[in-house]
Order: C-alpha cells, then structure tokens, then sequence
C-alpha cells in the first residue's frame, strides 16, 4: 500500500498517464459534489420561482435595452474587425479567429483551503480541456486545471501558484500578475520603480503564453508603492471579475490557428451562447 | 455474523460520504482554516470501534477517492490515510479502553502524523503550506469526543 501510493505520487508528479484513474474516480466523487451543491441550487430556484411578476416585467424590460445596446455594439464591432483584417493584411500580420464560450455554472463546493479552485458542472464530456480560459461578464477569472469527465476544477487568477501575463491597456506595458491568495488581490512584482502605471490603470491579458485570450480586462491596478532601494516597485490590482459572486462562468475556445493571409477573409460569428 | 458485519459495512461507508461532503461544504474563511480532517476522523472511529470492518486496505482506496474530491496529488491522502489507520488498528486494543482525554491526545497525534506525511508531499510538489495548517491537528482532537459520540448513534442504530 505505502509503495503503491508513493509510486502514484511520483507518477502523478511527473507525468499524465494517471489522468484516466482519476477520471474514473471522479465518478464516484460527482454525487458527494452534486449533493453538497443541492441546497443552494434548491434555495436559488426556489428564490427565482417566486419572483413578483411585475418585478420580471421590469428586469425582461432592462434586458431587452441592453441587449438592443449590445447589439448596436456588435454591428459597429463586426465592421472594425474587418477593417481590422484588412489592415493587418496590408501589414503582413496575420490576425486570430474569434472565440467560442460555452456556459458552465458553479458548484458551490470547496476543494482545499489555502487554494483557489473551484468546480464547474462541465466537464471534458463537454469537450473542456485543460489550460482553457475561463472568463465572467466583468473579465478573466481564470483557466482550467483539470477537467474531468463529469466536472472541471477552475484555478483563479488569485490562487497563490498562479500568474497571468497582462499588458496595461493605456500604454502597451507588458508584465505579469501573480495571485495574492486573496480574492480582491492580484501583485505585479515584476516592474521597476519608474514604470509607467498608476492606480485606476486597466490591465488586459496581453495573449502571451497562449493560454488567455488577447485584449480581455483581468484587474485594475489599486495601488502603486515605489521602492526606490530595491529593484522593483509594490504594485497591487484588484481582479475585474465578480470572483465571489458569479454563478455562471463562459469557458473559453479560442482558435490559435491564424488566417493564412492569401485566402479570403472569413469572419466569423462570436459565441454560439 | 454475517448480516452485523454487512451492516456496519454500509454504516462505514455512508459516514465516510458524510465526512467526504463535510469536507467539501463551503464554510466562510476563518472556520475553514480550522475545520479538521472529518474523513481522516471518520475512518479513525472505525479503525478503533471495528478493526474487522474497516481495513488498512480500505483506508487506501479511501485517501485515493480524497485525492480526486480536493484535487490533489493522487496518492497523497491514500499514503497519510494508510499510515494513520495502519497505526490506530495497531493500537486499537490499547485506546479503546482510556479515557477519552487519552483517547483526544492519541487522536491529534494521528492527525500530527498524516499531516506531517501530506506536509512532506506538498513540499516535494513545490507548494508551500502557511502556518495554519497545522490547526486543525488541534481541532480534530478536539472534536473527538463529539465524533465519538455521534458515530456511536449512527452505529448502534444501524444495527
């Protein structure tokens, strides 16, 4: 027993060959998730059953307006991206297809302390793999770190082991934001005492890495501390996404293939959602 | 025989997916720094009250499922929870008849054990672990008396 669990850790460190044990697994583990997060999906349907009509009325009223805004948005944002093509072509860059989101709502349940994952109730049956973006309406709140059949488990930006390549959105400046382990906090130890940031200052993922999508906001930065004896400078920001509160979750597909740029431009439709 | 040890076989495994759904509940921040192990206190009642019913064997599979509940390493909890249960169905005989202070002190010192073990494993992995951790070694014994108590009901009701 001892030597077969310390064969699995040393496995399980180096390499992916468990994953279809732990998916198996996962199995057995979905229903204790499932039941856990009952409750509370009980009280919230209840609560939404028992909504006042007029009160539907009003809310159906406001969601029309801001979808006729959004909509009036997407017609001005399809004619920039093909202009945007256009110009890129004209500059020998090529550009990225747009992205695919599919909707996942949370389990309220709680994996270990000390880190910041969460579960989703979609799983790679779902076709969710590992490293995806996940994002909320405000902005990223973070990517896929293991996807199992049934469910997926969500690292968050502020989880302590987690950085996020970011540009600030005034100026270009590339750097990267590293979780605090709180929820309102992300640091960004990497930039000197003279750097061009102030508080109030957005921060987009800078699509870096390959993992986050380009030009999503992921924080705001909330304060700015010069070290003039040491070599870099304290910068905290405070994450964008309702981190706490959102119950639903867009997981994120984006094409890394490129447009050649000889064929015709195709441009396609975001989100299928 | 037969149909007492089926019984308490069912009871066995229906604590421990209570214990697993306690382990997993969204408590608020501060208590859950505190919460212990409840798997880890589940298996140790049994260990201690029917060493037949509950098998280092199966103290294994049951860490293997915890790994995969909390996302961890796989392997990690199954060796903490080996150990532990190897060294509480050793003793079982000795425990079983102190007082439940005595009975308190060894079951920290179990807790001690398997988070030393799982301490170990994280810090090969890279992780670091804070301070508080350790805190729950202190609420688990604790909360003995009170799991003792109410795995009893459960266990003689079941019969």
């Amino acid at each position: 027993m001892l030597l077969l669990s310390i064969a699995l850790i040393v496995v399980d460190h180096n390499s992916s060959t468990l994953k279809p044990l732990r998916d198996l697994l996962s199995v057995f583990i979905y229903p204790i998730q499932y039941i856990v997060d009952l409750p509370d999906s009980i009280f919230n349907s209840t609560v939404e059953s028992f909504k006042d009509y007029e009160e539907l009325l009003s809310e159906n009223k406001n969601l029309k307006k801001q979808h006729l805004i959004n909509s009036a948005k997407l017609l001005k944002f399809a004619d920039l991206e093909k202009e945007n093509i256009r110009l890129r072509s004209l500059l020998d860059s090529s550009f990225k297809l747009g992205e695919q989101v599919l909707v996942a709502e949370l389990l309220s349940v709680n994996l270990a302390p000390y880190e910041h994952v969460v579960v989703v109730n979609k799983g790679s049956r779902f076709g969710i793999s590992k490293g995806q973006a996940v994002l909320d309406e405000n902005g990223i709140v973070g990517q896929v770190a293991k996807a199992l059949p049934l469910s997926s488990e969500i690292i968050l930006i502020t989880d302590p082991n987690h950085a996020i390549p970011v540009q600030v959105n005034r100026n270009g400046l590339h750097t990267i934001a590293i979780g605090s382990g709180q929820l309102n906090k992300l640091n960004l130890p990497f930039l000197p005492n003279n750097a061009d940031i102030v508080p109030g200052d957005l921060l987009v993922t800078s699509g870096l890495g390959g993992v986050f999508p380009q030009g999503y906001p992921v924080a705001v930065v909330s304060s700015f501390v010069a070290q003039p004896d040491k070599p870099f400078a304290i910068i905290q920001a405070e994450p964008s996404a309702a981190l706490n509160t959102s119950r639903e979750l867009l997981i994120v597909w984006h094409n890394v293939q490129v447009i050649p740029l000889s064929t015709p431009v195709v441009v396609k439709k975001n989100g299928t959602d | 025989m037969v149909q007492t040890r089926q019984v308490s076989l069912l009871g066995y495994w229906l604590t421990i997916i209570l214990a697993m759904a306690l382990t997993i509940i969204p408590w608020s921040a501060p208590t859950l720094n505190l919460a212990p192990d409840w798997v880890l206190l589940v298996l140790i009642y049994w260990a201690l009250a029917s060493p037949e019913t509950a098998s280092v064997g199966k103290a294994w599979f049951v860490g293997l499922l915890v790994d995969v509940l909390t996302g961890q390493l796989l392997g990690q909890y199954a060796l903490a929870y080996t150990v532990s249960i190897y060294l509480s169905i050793k003793q079982h005989k000795r425990i079983r008849h102190t007082p439940i202070i005595q009975q308190s002190l060894f079951v920290s010192l179990i807790l001690l054990a398997a988070q030393i073990i799982i301490f170990w494993v994280e810090r090969i992995n890279g992780q670091a672990m804070p301070m508080q951790s350790w805190l729950p070694v202190l609420t688990g014994g604790l909360i003995w008396p009170i799991i003792l108590m109410i795995m009893r009901k459960i266990r003689f009701f079941s019969y």
